[in-house]
């Protein structure tokens, strides 16, 4: 667009991308590479060998799960690990692995883990630290709830997400970061422990793709999620999802102590690259 | 995919169907709200498909803070048995790379309900206009000829105005127009399809710029009444419209204390 001045300035939109139109003629070399492209960005779930058993062993291929918690983000991962992941014996059996543009290939860990304990196999813990990019949401929550049954299911979703995404008419200053806010699906029934998100919030990533496959299939669920006005992760932000526990360790025998250790050491990798001024 | 709120699917046979196209300035989007929250419609079902990024809130329609505490997701179905009228309503971009097949399943969802017409609410770059689309007013109708055939008189003796073909090098008049709406997002493609389909389809669409775009919308949708009759008489309308209360805050919060 030209301006008054006379220099043109590309426009940006809000709500479409640059034209579109160019897709529709493309040629067999371009439609190769947008396949091989997607190839590249699907979404893998990968079980250990006893769980691959015993979801092929089971009539409708899946695994019997009561609960199934999610954390999304380094806060709400951190939590877990340092209040729940450290005691009783938590075992990785599964793995969410996919490549997008932000995907570090030196690390080859992948960046969802899903655990679970021997003693209460019911009870399905995943930690997503790893960015996942708006194409690939709904296929992850697609590939990873087709191995779980869905009867007599509950999810649980913890996430992290900033202050400035927090709406209100009030300033901000007097809100009292970082606060957690709940949002459930219409099949939820228990009393949420704390606010429910107010109008006009709205939840996105990978939180947002798993409330909606479980307002659409049914499924009860609730999504805990953190206002934080702290970029790095912190242990104010993660004792701030202690509530949640509560009706957790309702649901299993968790042993919730609080690690330091662990705690301690989520915190400081960000520790020694902040310190241009200590 | 559409998939119902309820058991039972509900019946759209010969409803008109109204949606928008994610296109510049949300207008569509905006225009749709307004027609849910004023006709107070109930939800029947959702569109969930991988086409869109997902996005999840509270009923953004809630009259008060009681009964919003309904899940609301990206892209969902509302429907009036009384007024024959089902609109689709869509939150959040289309993927990039998955226009294609988001046409494709809008398409066949359309032929299997058995919608009687198809209207799409859109917009699109104000400032690539032409000369002859600079002058008068900046509202335009483009009719699949399926569609044609049902309303075409009657936006004529409304005085509607087409969206027109333009040349795609100015100045040169020896080469072909073409079909032209840039900021428009699936709205072309859709018309393309819906007219090799047989689909009866009316686009409505305004030329805008981004910004505060919620003026824009309540001409949108007051130009559209002016046809459907969607609320009382023409005339009156524009003061009937209810906005959303999801609509609040759209440029931010409150401003600090601490600044003063």
């Amino acid at each position: 667009m030209a301006t008054f001045f006379g220099e043109v300035v590309s426009v940006y939109s809000r709500a479409v991308q640059e034209d579109e139109e160019d897709l529709d003629d493309e040629n067999e070399e371009d439609q190769q590479i947008r396949i091989e492209i997607e190839q590249k960005r699907e979404v893998h779930v990968n079980w250990c060998p006893e769980l691959t058993q015993s979801i092929t062993n089971s009539p409708d291929r899946t695994l019997q799960c009561s609960d199934f918690v999610i954390a999304v983000g380094p806060n709400a991962a951190g939590f877990l690990s340092a209040y729940v992941l450290n005691s009783g014996n938590w075992v990785a059996v599964g793995s969410v692995s996919l490549w997008n543009e932000r995907t570090k290939d030196s690390s080859k860990q992948p960046g969802c883990v899903i655990y679970r304990q021997s003693d209460c196999p019911k009870v399905l813990i995943c930690q997503c630290n790893s960015y996942i990019a708006e194409d690939q949401l709904f296929r992850w929550t697609e590939k990873v709830f087709a191995c779980i049954q869905q009867r007599g299911l509950n999810v649980m979703v913890l996430s992290d997400c900033s202050m400035a995404d927090y709406k209100t008419p009030d300033s901000l200053f007097s809100s009292g970061a970082p606060f957690l806010r709940a949002l459930k699906s219409s099949q939820y029934g228990s009393q949420p422990v704390c606010l429910l998100l107010e109008q006009p919030n709205i939840v996105t990533g990978l939180a947002a793709a798993v409330l909606s496959h479980c307002q659409v299939q049914r499924i009860p669920a609730i999504l805990y999620q953190c206002y934080s006005d702290v970029i790095n992760p912190d242990s104010v932000t993660m004792e701030t999802y202690k509530p949640a526990l509560t009706c957790l360790s309702k649901l299993s025998k968790l042993d919730t102590c609080l690690s330091t250790e662990i705690l301690r050491k989520l915190v400081q990798v960000n520790e020694t690259q902040s310190n241009l001024y200590t | 995919m559409f998939i119902p709120t309820e058991n039972t699917s509900p019946s759209f046979k010969e409803f008109t169907l109204v949606m928008p196209a994610v296109s510049v300035g949300n207008v569509g989007q905006l225009a749709t709200d307004l027609i849910i929250s004023t006709l107070n419609m109930p939800r029947v079902g959702y569109f969930h498909t991988d086409c869109l990024i997902p996005l999840a809130g509270y009923n953004p329609y809630a009259p008060s803070a009681d009964n919003s505490t309904e899940l609301c997701t990206t892209a969902e179905v509302y429907c009036l048995p009384d007024l024959k009228l089902a609109v689709l309503q869509i939150r959040s971009p289309i993927i990039q790379t998955k226009h294609k097949k988001f046409r494709k399943l809008i398409v066949s969802w359309i032929k299997s309900s058995g919608f009687a017409q198809t209207v799409l609410l859109s917009s699109s770059h104000a400032y690539q206009r032409d000369d002859q689309q600079i002058h008068s007013t900046a509202l335009r109708y483009l009719l699949s000829p399926a569609m044609q055939r049902i309303a075409g008189d009657a936006l004529k003796e409304l005085e509607w105005r087409e969206m027109e073909r333009v040349k795609p090098f100015p100045g040169i008049s020896e080469t072909e127009q073409r079909l032209y709406i840039p900021g428009g997002g699936v709205t072309k493609g859709l018309y393309t399809d819906c007219c090799s389909e047989e689909i009866p389809l009316a686009v409505v669409l305004t030329f805008c710029s981004e910004g505060d775009n919620i003026p824009d919308a309540f001409a949108l949708v007051n130009h559209l009444n002016d046809w459907l009759h969607l609320v009382g008489k023409p005339s009156d309308a524009p003061s009937q419209w209810r906005a959303p209360c999801s609509w609040r805050l759209l440029f931010g919060n409150a401003i600090p204390p601490a600044l003063f």
